[in-house]
């Protein structure tokens, strides 16, 4: 049993590392902290923006803008170990494009998902906005089918 | 988060007022519902960044490793030169007039181009000497429309690019005084499509537009005819407002195995090799930096903590024809056979002796100095399975690290005295210079210092780590740290060091606290939507202001999923055909693990192997999925690593060590035949194809009988003529993907042109 946890946890130091190094560009072991969103998404966790913001309190270097490795791999053992962010299933995905899609249409306007995206929840900055219509194929009249985005985000 | 309620309190009070039939519901559940799509969203786009980054990463690495291969090429060339016997009576010649020609007394007098008749039938532009902007605007629409510049005005305009060349110093002092803005552009690599972009965003080269190119204008792309016409017939026509510097790829060499020879070849049937020898004249008489106000340094690569801006104005840089050989002189004293096989003894590096030693000393003192060559994770691992059993390694530059630089590294105690020679580190083996006598070895010394400096200048990269070390990524030049650009700019009055010779996502990148830019012209270098390309324009306040761009190839704008699907579908291409051409040195390092040939093993042992073999700095993990299948009891099931595979041909009489190795080594093949095939008929002769592979195998260490590849010239000698056609020979070994579908095969096809 210690074996397998050991194990476990090794397992999950080489994955953690791998993911910092991508985004370490000066080699010395520090990363940016607005990139700590992509490395704990890219290790397969699911966080709410509320979650990242609590967990980069817990390893910011001070304030200085940085996370080094040495606080950030223990605290992201921990996460991956306790599942702290467990994934969510596909279903409720969908599930959440049709509360959304409140006149049942099968689609999303435009200015519908916009809307939502940007206001609602934990609101899109502009920037993923854009981001988000120009992974789109929007046809004449900018409605949005939520099966191709639940397709693309699923993908 | 409580703007959010509110706002879908109006929201849906807006809706019950629209639509009442409609039952909506409740504010909570719509905020819960708007999180959860935008976490989704948000790890989406974590997901993609991964993916692009490692695609990145892959692109480059294997763009190193080629790079490093590269100089096994030269040293073969070499080894073919000194150990010829004959070839027809065509080889030693043929192979020295490519490798080293002699100033064709010929080919500088004013009337050989002149006697060449131009058909009435040829459309194409009909330049007149000295070039006129009707002549340069006809250059443009002419290749814009396809259309090939005839040979006789090839050579007319190269001659007259050589002749002004050869008037110019080795570093050009620009000023923004008498002029608008200086545009500066970095690598183009053949791409012409860039280069009409940033004319068209930017303004063709005129008074009022100077440019500044620096370097790597041939090479990869397809076009780099196109662009380097271009470029020097700029430079005839302005030659105080086009600037041009030279690159590591303005180099006959490199040309030879990334493209530029061989397409020079192909559009010019007839006078190629002419064409291509003024080529590798003029490439050695550009200059190799510029100063702009004094306080600007323009250079390809970079710098070394030896880098001085007087002694190198003093250089005669035509004599360094290329990074990859010595001049010509200082080889007759070397005996690079010999020392060949001694390096391989010795496993030894040494070092040169640092300028100001040699300078003031005429006595030698015979310490030899270990080289510790490297800060890479290459380097360590190398390091630690060098005394691994594969007939190839000792080939390759990592395992025995030594760099053309002219950075001298620390000591260390356990090298033997080897006695009165020098050492000289040449590629990945030592070339032995007796220094019989005090004034000869001056000349030596003499002669090779002016080279090292100019690899540094071309070959270096900026790190970010203080301190300057050999190159070995690349094998040549060095690592600068911030520290050394800082000494550097202060010695010279300097502020800022603009380069180029990497290619960066955005165009462009600082480092070096702003001290250093990177810029890079090449958009989509790696694949479609890989990067931007982008150019700089500075004007008398010299602020760099920075523009960029990308070229589209498709009418139809791709999202940015599909480019980085496309980029990671090829860059997996070519990582996996990396790991088929090292199929049997992977297994049996897989077989290390898996004594009992269970066919699986763990992710990290897997890993392990991966990262020892091919030894690509590469998040292997990540890439798992890509490469492999899972085995049924969750372990890596390590030959699927190779399933989806095979040869483009079958043949029936290769054994899989040979097979291996010619898939290895089939772009350094290719060139080599092409250099054997004199009259490009595409054909060699079978004694000339057994020759040359003798030779090569015999200088690669790898043990191929004479019966193999005997079997393998008579099979491949489809017509029983005593020819074989090359072309279908390398077929047989280019990598098919199994599992491509048609659209597929054909990125593949351009990608294996690519990279050839």
């Amino acid at each position: 049993m210690a074996e397998n946890k050991q194990s476990a946890v090794s397992d999950a130091h080489k994955k953690i590392k791998a993911a910092f190094e991508a985004f370490d560009y000066k080699s010395n072991n520090t990363v940016d902290v607005r990139e700590i969103g992509t490395i704990i998404y890219s290790l397969g966790c699911f966080p709410t923006q509320k979650d990242l913001h609590d967990f980069i309190a817990e390893v910011e270097e001070d304030r200085a803008g940085f996370i080094h490795i040495s606080k950030f791999l223990p605290a992201m053992t921990k996460v991956l170990l306790e599942n702290r962010f467990p994934p969510i299933p596909e279903e409720r995905l969908f599930q959440a494009f049709e509360v959304l899609d409140k006149e049942k249409k099968g689609y999303l306007e435009r200015e519908e998902l916009s809307n939502y995206m940007t206001k609602e929840g934990e609101p899109f900055t502009q920037v993923e906005m854009d981001e988000m219509m120009a992974a789109l194929t929007i046809d004449e009249k900018a409605h949005i089918s939520y099966k191709d985005l639940f397709g693309l985000l699923t993908s | 988060m409580g703007c959010g309620a509110s706002v879908a309190t109006n929201t849906q009070g807006r809706r019950v007022e629209t639509d009442e039939l409609v039952k909506s519901p409740s504010p909570a559940l719509t905020m819960k519902a708007a999180v959860l799509i935008q976490r989704w969203y948000r790890r989406y786009m974590a997901r993609l960044e991964m993916r692009r980054r490692y695609t990145w990463n892959i692109f480059q690495s294997i763009e190193y490793a080629r790079e490093q291969d590269q100089l096994q090429l030269s040293s073969f060339f070499t080894f073919m030169l000194d150990n010829f016997t004959q070839l027809n009576g065509n080889g030693p010649d043929l192979i020295s007039q490519l490798l080293d020609p002699v100033v064709d007394p010929w080919l500088d007098r004013e009337t050989c181009y002149s006697l060449i008749p131009v058909p009435e039938t040829y459309t194409g532009p009909r330049l007149s000497f000295p070039l006129s902007v009707a002549d340069t605007n006809a250059l443009l629409s002419a290749f814009k429309e396809q259309q090939t510049l005839h040979a006789k005005y090839v050579l007319q305009l190269l001659y007259e690019t050589k002749k002004l060349l050869k008037q110019m110093p080795n570093i050009i002092h620009l000023s923004t005084s008498y002029t608008k803005e200086i545009t500066i552009c970095g690598d183009l690599h053949g791409r012409f499509d860039d280069l009409l972009l940033i004319f068209y965003k930017n303004g063709l080269p005129s008074a009022e537009t100077p440019y500044v190119f620096n370097g790597d204008f041939v090479d990869r792309g397809k076009k780099s005819t196109e662009v380097v016409i271009l470029l020097f017939a700029y430079l005839l026509l302005y030659p105080d407002y086009m600037h041009l510097n030279r690159g590591n790829h303005e180099d006959h060499i490199m040309n030879l195995r990334y493209g530029f020879t061989k397409e020079v070849m192909q559009k010019y049937k007839t006078h190629g090799r002419e064409i291509l020898q003024l080529f590798q004249d003029i490439f050695s008489l550009l200059p190799i930096a510029t100063v702009i106000d004094g306080k600007i340094l323009i250079v390809h690569g970079g710098i070394s903590d030896q880098t001085d801006l007087d002694f190198l104005s003093c250089i005669e840089r035509y004599k360094v024809k290329s990074a990859l050989r010595f001049p010509r002189c200082s080889l007759e004293q070397v005996d690079i056979g010999h020392s060949c096989r001694e390096a391989k003894r010795m496993r030894s590096t040494d070092s040169l002796p640092s300028s100001s030693q040699s300078n003031s000393k005429n006595q030698r003192t015979p310490s030899q100095r270990k080289r510790r060559c490297g800060l890479s994770q290459h380097d360590r691992a190398a390091s630690s399975s060098s005394s691994s059993s594969s007939s190839s390694s000792s080939l390759r530059s990592p395992r025995t690290p030594s760099c053309l630089s002219s950075h001298p590294c620390p000591t260390s105690p356990s090298m033997p005295d080897a006695g009165n020679i020098l050492q000289v580190p040449f590629l990945d083996s030592l070339s032995s210079v007796p220094l019989p006598s005090a004034p000869q070895r001056e000349r030596e010394w003499r002669q090779l210092f002016p080279l090292l400096k100019i690899v540094d200048i071309l070959w270096s990269d900026p790190k970010p780590q203080e301190g300057c070390s050999p190159n070995t990524f690349r094998g040549g030049g060095c690592y600068f740290g911030p520290d050394v650009t800082q000494r550097l700019l202060l010695r010279h009055g300097l502020q800022l060091l603009i380069r180029s010779h990497e290619c960066k996502q955005e165009g462009y990148e600082l480092c070096h606290g702003g001290q250093v830019i990177t810029i890079f012209s090449a958009s989509n270098y790696y694949e479609e939507g890989s990067n931007r390309g982008a150019y700089i324009k500075l004007g008398r306040e010299l602020v760099p202001r920075f523009y960029q761009y990308q070229v589209s190839r498709t009418t139809r704008k791709l999202t940015l999923t599909q480019r980085v699907r496309a980029a990671e579908g090829s860059a997996l291409r070519a990582l996996k055909e990396k790991l088929f051409a090292h199929r049997s040195e992977l297994m049996a390092g897989f077989q290390q693990y898996d004594r009992n040939n269970t066919g699986s093993m763990s992710v990290s042992e897997w890993a392990q192997v991966m990262e020892s073999v091919l030894r690509l700095d590469l998040p292997w993990r990540t890439l798992r999925p890509h490469l492999t299948r899972l085995a049924p009891d969750g372990g890596v099931d390590y030959p699927s690593c190779f399933q989806d595979m095979g040869p483009g041909s079958h043949l029936s009489q290769v054994t899989p060590n040979l097979a291996e190795t010619l898939f290895r080594y089939r772009t350094d093949i290719e060139i080599i035949f092409n250099i054997i095939d004199k009259d490009h008929s595409g054909l060699i002769s079978i004694e000339e194809f057994r020759h040359t592979w003798r030779l090569f195998s015999a200088h690669l260490g790898v043990n191929i009988d004479d019966r193999a590849i005997n079997d393998l010239a008579r099979s491949i000698d489809f017509n029983k003529d005593g020819s074989i056609d090359f072309t279908e020979f390398l077929e047989a070994f280019r990598v098919v993907h199994k599992l491509d579908n048609k659209d597929q095969q054909l990125n593949g096809k351009m990608d294996g042109e690519k990279y050839s």
